[in-house]
C-alpha cells in the first residue's frame, strides 16, 4: 500500500515539474523590477542633471576659479564665482548647530536609555521622532522672529544682524537634537544587558557604566547618528534661506549674515531662469558641490559604522 | 581591617555626588531639549492663534495681511499630496516587494538597488529640486510648473521612506503564512497578493502615511521647481499652476512689512499652526494604525 503511494507519487513527478510556465506571473516580476528600477533612475538622473549642466558650467568658468576662489557674486557682471565663501558658510552654520545639538541630543538619549523609566521612555521617544518631523520652515520662523529678536538682541544684548550665522546654527541645532537623541538612544539600548551587568558586578557606579562600557560600545550606532545630523544641516534649506541671509561673505564672525550652498540655490532658482543663462548653470554647480559633500559623508559614515560595530551575540 | 571597608564608604559617597550629578546632567540635557522645542511650538501658537478663522482658510493671499488667506495654498498642498500618494503608494509597494520577495541578494544588481535607495534617502532635498527643475519642468518631460511636476518631485523624494517601511511590513510576515500558501498550490504571485500583501497593509499604509508627513512640510524643492507665491485661484488639475501651504509660510516670513500694521508674520504663525494640525493628526493616524493593526505573529 505504502510503497503504492510513493510509486503513485514518483510516477507524477514529471508532471508537477513540467507545469505550465505562467506567463502572468513573468509579466507581474518584470512589472515590480521596472518599479525598482525608478529609484535607481532617480539617482541616474539626479547625477546626470548636476554633472551635465556642471561641466557646460566649467567650459565658462575655469574649475580652480570656481574651487579656490574666496569672492561669490556671481550674479552681477563681471560676476566672480569662488565657491568658498559658500562652502565656509555652510560649515560655520552646520558647527554651530552641532555644537548645540551633539551635547543635548547625546545627553538625551543617554538619560532615556539609562535612567529613564519605560514608561517616560515610551511617551518620550513619540514625541521626539514628531518632533524630528516638524517643517523646517517653522525652525526659520522661529530663528528670524523669535530667536534674533527676543533671545539674542533682547535677553542677551548681543549685536547681531537681523540675519545672521548663530541664530540660523543654534535653531538649527534644535532641528537636529531628535535626530541625534532618537538614533543615539536606539544604539545605545542595542548594547546587551550583560554587559552593564558584568561592569556593576565588577563594582562599576551607573557614571562609569554609561560612560565607560555603554556609550563606547554603541559609538558606531552614535557616530553614524552625528553624520546624519551633519548630513541633515548641511542640506538644510529653508533655515539658513529665511535666517542667516544671503550675504556671500568669507568669515567666521557668526553675528554677521552669511549664504550657505543652500541658500544660493533656494534663492537663485526661485526667479523663473532662462535655461542656458550662467545662473541657471551656476544653481547645478553649486548642487554638485552640495551633492558630492553629502555624498562623501554618508560614504565615511557607512565604512565606520562597519568598521566599529560591534555585534553582540 | 576596618581601613578597606572605610575606603569604599568614602569613595562611594563621592561616586554617589558624582553619579547623581551625571544623572542630573542627563536629565537636563533632555529637559533642555524639549523646553527648547516647546518654546518653539509655543511661540507660532502666540503668535498665530489669533489669525486663525474660516476667513483665513478661505480667503486668497492678498497684499493687504489682513485679508489674506491660505485657500489656493491649502488647495495645492492637497492636490500635491494626492499626486505624491498616487505615485509613491504603487511605485514604493512594488519595489518593497520585489526586493524582499523576489530578489536574489547575491545578485550584485539587486544589492545595488539597495544601497541606492539608502543613499537616496540621504540626498538633501534641495537637490530632488534641481533634478525635478531639469528633468521633469524642463529638458526631457517639459512638464512645466504645475502641480504634476511638483507632486512627482515630492513623491520621489519621500519614495525612500515607502520602501523602507514596506519592506519591513514584508519582511515582518512570517514564512509558515508563503510556505502553507505555496504547499497549497497558490503561485508566488497569489500568495503574495493573497496572504503576504494583506497582513503587511498596517506597516505600508504607517510608512506611507509617514512619507506625506514629510513631503507635506518640504519648502526646499517646491520653491525650486516653480511653485508660485501669488496666486489667487485654486488648482483645477494636474497642469495647473499652484502654491502650496509652506511656500505660503515662506513668501510672508521673507517678506518684510511694508508698514507695522501690514506685517505678515502672524499670517505665517496662523498657516504653520494649520501645517503643523494636519501633520499632527497625519501622525495621530499612523500611531493609531500600527497600535491597532499591529500583529504579533
Amino acid at each position: 500500500m505504502e510503497a503504492g503511494t510513493a510509486a503513485g507519487a514518483v510516477s507524477r513527478t514529471p508532471v508537477l515539474g513540467a507545469a505550465r510556465r505562467r506567463y502572468g506571473e513573468d509579466l507581474i516580476k518584470g512589472l515590480l523590477v521596472l518599479a525598482s528600477l525608478v529609484s535607481v533612475l532617480t539617482t541616474t538622473g539626479i547625477v546626470i542633471s548636476l554633472l551635465g549642466e556642471t561641466i557646460v558650467f566649467f567650459r565658462d568658468i575655469p574649475i580652480l576659479d570656481y574651487l579656490f576662489g574666496t569672492r561669490w557674486s556671481p550674479l552681477f557682471a563681471p560676476g566672480s564665482f569662488g565657491v568658498i565663501p559658500l562652502v565656509t558658510g555652510t560649515f560655520l552654520i552646520t558647527g554651530i548647530a552641532l555644537l548645540v545639538a551633539v551635547p543635548l541630543g547625546l545627553g538625551a538619549a543617554i538619560y532615556l536609555s539609562e535612567y529613564a523609566r519605560p514608561r517616560t521612555r515610551k511617551l518620550v521617544k513619540p514625541v521626539l521622532e514628531l518632533l524630528a518631523g516638524i517643517p523646517t520652515i517653522v525652525f526659520g520662523y522661529f530663528a528670524l522672529t523669535f530667536f534674533t529678536p527676543e533671545v539674542l538682541r533682547n535677553l542677551l544684548s548681543m549685536k547681531v544682524s537681523i540675519f545672521n550665522a548663530l541664530s540660523a546654527g543654534i535653531v538649527m541645532g534644535f532641528m537636529v537634537i531628535p535626530t541625534i537623541a532618537s538614533i543615539s538612544e536606539d544604539a545605545l539600548r542595542a548594547v546587551p544587558g550583560s554587559l552593564r551587568e558584568g561592569a556593576f558586578g565588577l563594582g562599576a557606579s551607573k557614571l562609569q557604566v554609561s560612560l565607560r562600557v555603554v556609550f563606547p560600545a554603541a559609538l558606531s550606532g552614535i557616530v553614524a547618528a552625528i553624520v546624519l545630523g551633519v548630513s541633515r544641516a548641511v542640506g538644510e534649506t529653508m533655515i539658513v534661506l529665511v535666517a542667516a541671509g544671503q550675504v556671500p561673505n568669507l568669515t567666521a564672525d557668526p553675528t554677521k549674515p552669511v549664504e550657505t550652498m543652500t541658500t544660493f540655490i533656494g534663492a537663485t532658482a526661485k526667479g523663473d531662469l532662462p535655461t542656458g543663462s550662467i545662473e541657471y548653470k551656476t544653481i547645478f554647480a553649486v548642487g554638485t558641490t552640495l551633492f558630492l559633500i553629502t555624498l562623501v559623508m554618508n560614504a565615511l559614515s557607512i565604512r565606520f559604522v562597519r568598521r566599529y560595530r560591534q555585534v553582540y551575540e | 581591617m576596618s581601613a578597606p571597608g572605610q575606603a569604599i564608604g568614602a569613595a562611594s559617597t563621592s561616586r554617589r555626588v558624582k553619579d547623581l550629578a551625571f544623572r542630573v546632567a542627563m536629565l537636563s540635557c533632555l529637559g533642555l531639549a524639549m523646553l527648547l522645542l516647546g518654546v518653539l511650538i509655543a511661540d507660532v501658537a502666540v503668535d498665530g492663534i489669533g489669525h486663525l478663522s474660516l476667513d483665513f482658510i478661505t480667503s486668497d493671499p492678498s497684499s493687504t495681511a489682513s485679508q489674506a488667506g491660505i485657500q489656493p495654498a491649502l488647495w495645492g498642498t492637497i492636490y500635491l499630496m494626492a499626486v505624491c500618494l498616487l505615485f509613491i503608494v504603487p511605485v514604493g509597494v512594488a519595489t518593497a516587494i520585489y526586493l524582499e520577495e523576489y530578489a536574489d541578494t547575491s545578485k550584485w544588481w539587486n544589492r545595488m538597488i539597495e544601497v541606492n535607495i539608502q543613499n537616496l534617502a540621504a540626498v538633501p532635498s534641495i537637490v530632488y529640486g534641481i533634478l525635478g527643475l531639469a528633468f521633469l519642468v524642463r529638458g526631457p518631460l517639459s512638464l512645466g510648473q504645475v502641480v504634476l511636476s511638483g507632486g512627482l518631485t515630492l513623491g520621489l523624494l519621500v519614495l525612500p521612506v515607502v520602501i523602507i517601511a514596506g519592506r519591513e511590513a514584508i519582511r515582518a510576515v512570517p514564512s509558515s503564512i508563503r510556505e502553507g500558501s505555496m504547499a497549497l498550490g497558490a503561485t508566488q504571485w497569489q500568495t503574495i497578493w493573497r496572504q503576504v500583501l494583506p497582513a503587511a497593509v498596517p506597516g505600508i499604509a504607517t510608512g506611507v502615511i509617514l512619507a506625506l508627513a514629510r513631503a507635506i512640510g518640504e519648502t526646499a524643492p517646491l520653491i525650486v521647481v516653480g511653485a508660485a507665491t501669488f496666486i489667487t485661484f485654486n488648482p483645477d488639475g494636474l497642469a495647473s499652476a499652484y502654491s502650496a501651504m509652506p511656500i505660503q509660510i515662506f513668501d510672508w516670513v521673507s517678506g518684510r512689512p511694508s508698514s507695522p500694521e501690514n506685517d505678515f508674520g502672524p499670517l505665517a504663525a496662523a498657516a504653520i499652526l494649520v501645517l503643523l494640525a494636519l501633520l499632527m493628526s497625519m501622525n495621530a493616524a499612523a500611531i493609531w494604525l500600527r497600535n491597532r493593526y499591529e500583529q504579533k505573529w
